[in-house]
C-alpha cells in the first residue's frame, strides 16, 4: 500500500535533474510527499507540520551534491532531522539509567501496551548488567495480572513481590521497598495496572505511588502501533507524573512507529528501550537512527547488520562482504548465509529490517521454505554450488530427486539467487557512491 | 449509561479541539484556498480515518464550495464516514434501535450470525494487548444476558497467566472454561472445547486466542490450524471470526486487519478502549478497503461495557459540532 518514499520523491524530481540547488518549489513539492509519508506512519499531524517547517528551512538553498539526486538529498535531510529530534543516540541514556545507583522504577501506560511483559524483560536485561532487580506486582485490577508477573519472574529468575488481596498500591509499594532492602535488591521495578490517561482517579493512584516511592525512573510504556492518540497519551501521563522516558513495544510488528516521533516531540523525553519480540531477551536500547529509517519506510539496515554481528563471527562477515563487493557470491555462500540466518531467529523479524521489503513478497519465505532451500543446495555437488550456471536440466532433475523437491522449485531458487545477487550489486554501488559523497554514513561492519 | 454516551464523553475534549481547528481553517478566508484544504486534510487525518478517506472528504468539500459558498465540512465528513462504514448503502449494516432498558437488546440478534445448529462458534483474534480476553468475557456476558448458554475456550497457552485470567472472568460471568496446559497445542484445545460444546449442547462457544503480531508467519499458521480443527467437528465453524482492535492503534490496524482477514476470513471487528480519547477512526479505512463491519465496541473495564456498533452514531460522535460552530 505504501509506495516507498524514495520512489515518490523520485517522481517529484523526475523533471528536475541537473538542478544545482534545491529551490523553494521543488522542496515544497517534495516535502508534501514527506508530510504524507509521516502521516501514514502515524506521526501526529501537528508534529508533522512543525517538523516539515523546520526541515524546509534547512533544505532551502542547499546545494545538491554531485551524483546524488535531489530526492535522495531531501531524504537525507529529513532523515537527519528525524534522528536529531528523536535524540542522537539513546543508547547512552539507556545505559546511564541502567548503571545509576539503587532506585525504584515505575512502569506506567495504557491497557495492553505491554507493561508486565516489559517489566520481565527489563529485569532480565538489568540482571545481565549486574543489577539485582526485584519485581513488584502493583496491578491489582486485571484478573491474573499478579500471576502473570510471577510467572515471568520465574522465567527470568528474578524474585517477585506481591500482596494478594491488597488493593492499596501505596501500601504494597511501601512493603515492597522494605522487602527489597531486607533482601538487598538494588533495583525495584513496579508493574502498574493499565489505565486510560484521562481516568483521573486511576492516574491519581499513580501520583500517590510516585510520592511514596520517589522513583528514579518513570517509564511510559507505549505500543509502537499507536496512532494519532500518542500525543494525548504522552502529554497526559507526562503532565501528571513527569515521566523520565518512554519504552516502545511491539516493534517486531510492521508498524512504522510514527508514535515515537510524536511522543518525543510533545514530551521531550527520550525513548529509552524498545521491545522487539515475544521472548524475554527481546528488549533493546532505542536507536533513533533505525527508527528514522523505519518511519520513512527505508528499512533498518543498520539494525540488521548489528543483529547479524551478534551471531555472525566477524571474520566470516568480512569475507562475505568482500564477496558481495566483488560479486563472486555463490550458492555455497548462500547456504552458509542461510544457516547463519537461522541463528538470527524468526525470519519475519529480519525481513522487516530490509529496505523495500514490502515490495518483494517473493522473498518473504517462511521457515519451512528455508529448509527446502537448504535441502536443495545440500543435494548439489560442491562444483554446482560454486558455479550454479552449470546446472543443466539433467542436474536439476537429479537434485530435485535428491532433495525431495521439484525442478520448478530449483528454478525458483536460482532465479531468487540471481535476483539477490543483482540487488546486492546495486546496493553495493549505491552505498559506495553515497559514502564517497558523505551522504549516508557508511554501514558499520567491524566493531 | 446511554449508547455511545461514554464514547462521546471521552471524545469531548479532543472533539472540541478538532471542531475549533476545522472551524478555524474553513472560516479563515472568504475562499478555501489550497493551503486551507491541505490543512483540513491533515486535521481530518488526525482522527486516524486514513489518508484516502481524508482526501475524499477534502475533494467533496472542494466541490461543494464550488457550487455554493456555504460548506458544512462536518456534515460532509459525517455522511462520508457513515457511507463507508455501512458499505455504500445507508441502513444495510446492523443499525441499533435504542432499546429503553438495556440499550442493546433490540439490535442484538442482527449483530452476530447464528449457526443453524448450535453451538455458534465465535473465534476472537488480534495482536497482543488489544483486549481479546476481556472482550471474550464481555461477549459471554452479553450472550448470557440474552438467555444463552455459553462455553469459553482458553486457547491462549502462550502468555503467562492468560488461562488464569480467563478462568477468573469465567467465574465472574458464570461460564465454564475449557483449558489446557501452558505450551499446549491451541488447536487441540479448540477441538476439545468444540467437542465439549456439542456434548453439552451449549448455544455459544467463544474461543479466546493468544495475541500474535500479524507479521509472525508461524503464529498465523497456528491460527489457521486452530480454525481447521474447529471445522472437523462442524464444517461451518467458526461462524464468526472477530478481530479485536485497540482504538489507539493508528494506520497499522489496517495491516493487522488485512493479514488476519487473509488468514482467517474476519467477519467483524471489536474495537476496544473507546472510552478514552482515541477515536478509532481507523475502522473507516478498514471498512473502505476490506469491507469488514464493526460489530462491537468496548467502552471500559466493566463486564457490561461492550456495545453493538452503530455507524451513524459513530460518525456523529466523531464529527460532532459544538453549538457555536454549527453555523459556518
Amino acid at each position: 500500500m505504501f509506495d516507498s518514499l524514495s520512489e515518490k520523491l523520485q517522481a517529484v524530481f523526475k523533471n528536475l535533474r541537473g538542478y544545482g540547488k534545491l529551490t523553494e518549489k521543488n522542496v515544497a513539492d517534495a516535502l508534501r510527499e514527506v508530510r504524507l509519508a509521516l502521516l501514514e506512519a502515524d506521526v501526529n499531524y501537528k508534529v508533522a507540520k512543525d517538523f516539515i517547517e523546520k526541515t524546509k528551512q534547512r533544505a532551502l538553498g542547499q546545494e545538491v551534491l554531485n551524483s546524488v539526486t535531489p530526492g535522495q538529498q531531501i531524504i537525507k535531510i529529513v532523515h537527519d532531522e528525524l534522528v536529531a529530534l528523536m535524540g542522537e543516540d539513546e543508547r547512552q541514556s539507556a545505559d546511564k539509567s541502567a548503571h545509576s545507583k539503587a532506585g525504584n522504577w515505575m512502569m506506567v501506560g495504557l491497557h495492553g501496551c505491554g507493561k508486565t511483559t516489559t517489566c520481565g524483560k527489563l529485569a532480565k536485561l538489568l540482571a545481565k548488567q549486574g543489577r539485582k532487580p526485584l519485581l513488584v506486582a502493583c496491578d491489582v485490577y486485571r484478573p491474573a495480572a499478579i500471576d502473570q508477573l510471577e510467572t515471568l519472574g520465574k522465567q527470568v529468575q528474578i524474585p517477585v513481590f506481591s500482596v494478594r488481596g491488597e488493593t492499596d498500591v501505596v501500601k504494597i509499594s511501601k512493603q515492597a521497598m522494605s522487602f527489597a532492602q531486607s533482601q538487598e535488591r538494588d533495583l525495584v521495578i513496579f508493574d502498574t495496572a493499565g489505565r486510560l490517561h484521562i481516568d483521573q482517579e486511576l492516574v491519581q493512584e499513580l501520583v500517590h505511588m510516585k510520592e511514596a516511592l520517589a522513583p528514579q525512573e518513570i517509564l511510559l510504556v507505549a505500543d509502537a502501533a499507536t496512532g494519532q492518540e500518542a500525543v494525548n497519551i504522552a502529554e497526559h501521563f507526562d503532565k501528571a507524573l513527569t515521566i523520565t522516558g518512554i519504552v516502545l513495544t511491539k516493534l517486531d510488528g510492521d508498524a512504522r512507529g510514527g508514535a515515537a516521533l510524536s511522543m518525543r516531540a510533545v514530551t521531550g523525553k527520550p525513548i529509552k528501550f524498545a521491545g522487539v519480540g515475544e521472548k524475554l531477551d527481546d528488549l533493546e536500547p532505542f536507536y533513533a537512527e533505525r527508527m528514522a529509517g523505519r518511519i520513512l519506510g527505508m528499512g533498518d539496515v543498520v539494525g540488521l547488520v548489528e543483529k547479524a554481528q551478534e551471531t555472525f563471527d566477524a571474520e566470516k562477515a568480512e569475507e562475505m562482504q568482500a564477496r558481495i563487493a566483488d560479486q563472486s557470491l555463490n550458492l555455497e555462500d548462500f547456504l552458509s548465509q542461510l544457516q547463519q540466518l537461522k541463528k538470527l531467529g524468526p525470519l519475519e523479524n529480519l525481513l522487516g529490517m530490509l529496505p523495500g521489503m514490502g515490495k518483494m513478497p517473493d522473498l518473504s519465505v517462511g521457515e519451512s521454505q528455508l529448509k527446502r532451500i537448504e535441502a536443495i543446495i545440500q543435494s548439489m555437488t560442491p562444483m554446482e554450488r560454486r558455479r550454479p550456471e552449470i546446472l543443466n536440466a539433467g542436474r536439476r532433475t537429479r537434485i530435485a530427486r535428491g532433495s525431495g523437491t521439484s525442478v520448478a522449485e530449483i528454478n525458483d531458487l536460482l532465479k531468487q539467487f540471481n535476483a539477490m545477487k543483482k540487488m546486492m550489486k546495486e546496493m553495493g554501488k549505491m552505498q559506495k557512491a553515497m559514502a564517497r559523497k558523505g551522504v549516508l554514513p557508511k554501514m558499520r561492519l567491524g566493531r | 449509561m446511554g449508547l455511545f454516551q461514554k464514547f462521546r464523553d471521552g471524545l469531548r475534549k479532543t472533539q472540541e479541539k478538532l471542531t475549533t481547528e476545522i472551524k478555524r481553517i474553513v472560516t479563515r478566508g472568504p475562499k478555501l484556498d489550497a493551503e486551507s484544504l491541505e490543512e483540513l486534510e491533515a486535521t481530518l487525518i488526525s482522527t486516524d480515518i486514513g489518508v484516502d478517506t481524508a482526501v475524499k472528504i477534502v475533494e467533496l468539500t472542494k466541490e461543494a464550495a464550488k457550487q455554493s459558498g456555504q460548506v458544512d465540512v462536518f456534515a460532509i465528513a459525517r455522511a462520508e464516514i457513515e457511507r463507508e462504514l455501512s458499505f455504500g448503502e445507508s441502513g444495510s449494516s446492523p443499525t441499533v434501535a435504542t432499546d429503553t432498558k438495556s440499550g442493546h437488546a433490540a439490535a442484538w440478534p442482527s449483530v452476530l450470525v447464528k449457526a443453524p445448529q448450535p453451538p455458534t462458534v465465535i473465534l476472537l483474534a488480534g495482536v497482543n494487548g488489544t483486549g481479546k480476553t476481556t472482550s471474550t468475557a464481555k461477549l459471554a456476558h452479553l450472550l448470557k444476558e440474552q438467555g444463552n448458554t455459553v462455553l469459553l475456550a482458553a486457547c491462549d497457552t502462550f502468555r503467562a497467566a492468560a488461562i488464569e485470567q480467563l478462568k477468573i472472568w469465567g467465574q465472574r460471568v458464570g461460564c465454564e472454561v475449557i483449558a489446557g496446559q501452558y505450551g499446549a497445542d491451541s488447536a487441540a484445545i479448540a477441538y476439545d472445547a468444540m467437542e465439549a460444546a456439542i456434548n453439552r449442547k451449549v448455544d455459544y462457544l467463544i474461543i479466546d486466542t493468544a495475541g500474535r503480531l500479524h507479521t509472525k508467519k508461524n503464529l498465523m499458521e497456528e491460527m489457521k490450524k486452530m480454525h481447521r480443527s474447529l471445522q472437523k467437528k462442524a464444517p461451518t465453524a467458526p461462524h464468526e471470526v472477530l478481530l479485536v482492535l485497540d482504538s489507539t492503534t493508528g494506520t497499522n490496524a489496517l495491516n493487522q486487519a488485512r493479514t488476519f482477514h487473509q488468514a482467517l476470513g474476519v467477519t467483524g471487528l471489536i474495537v476496544t478502549k473507546l472510552d478514552g480519547t482515541a477515536k478509532g477512526g481507523i475502522v473507516v479505512a478498514i471498512a473502505r478497503e476490506l469491507k469488514i463491519p464493526v460489530k462491537f465496541i468496548g467502552l471500559g473495564e466493566q463486564v457490561d461495557d461492550l456495545q453493538p456498533f452503530d455507524p451513524k452514531q459513530f460518525a456523529e460522535a466523531l464529527f460532532a459540532e459544538s453549538p457555536e460552530t454549527r453555523r459556518m
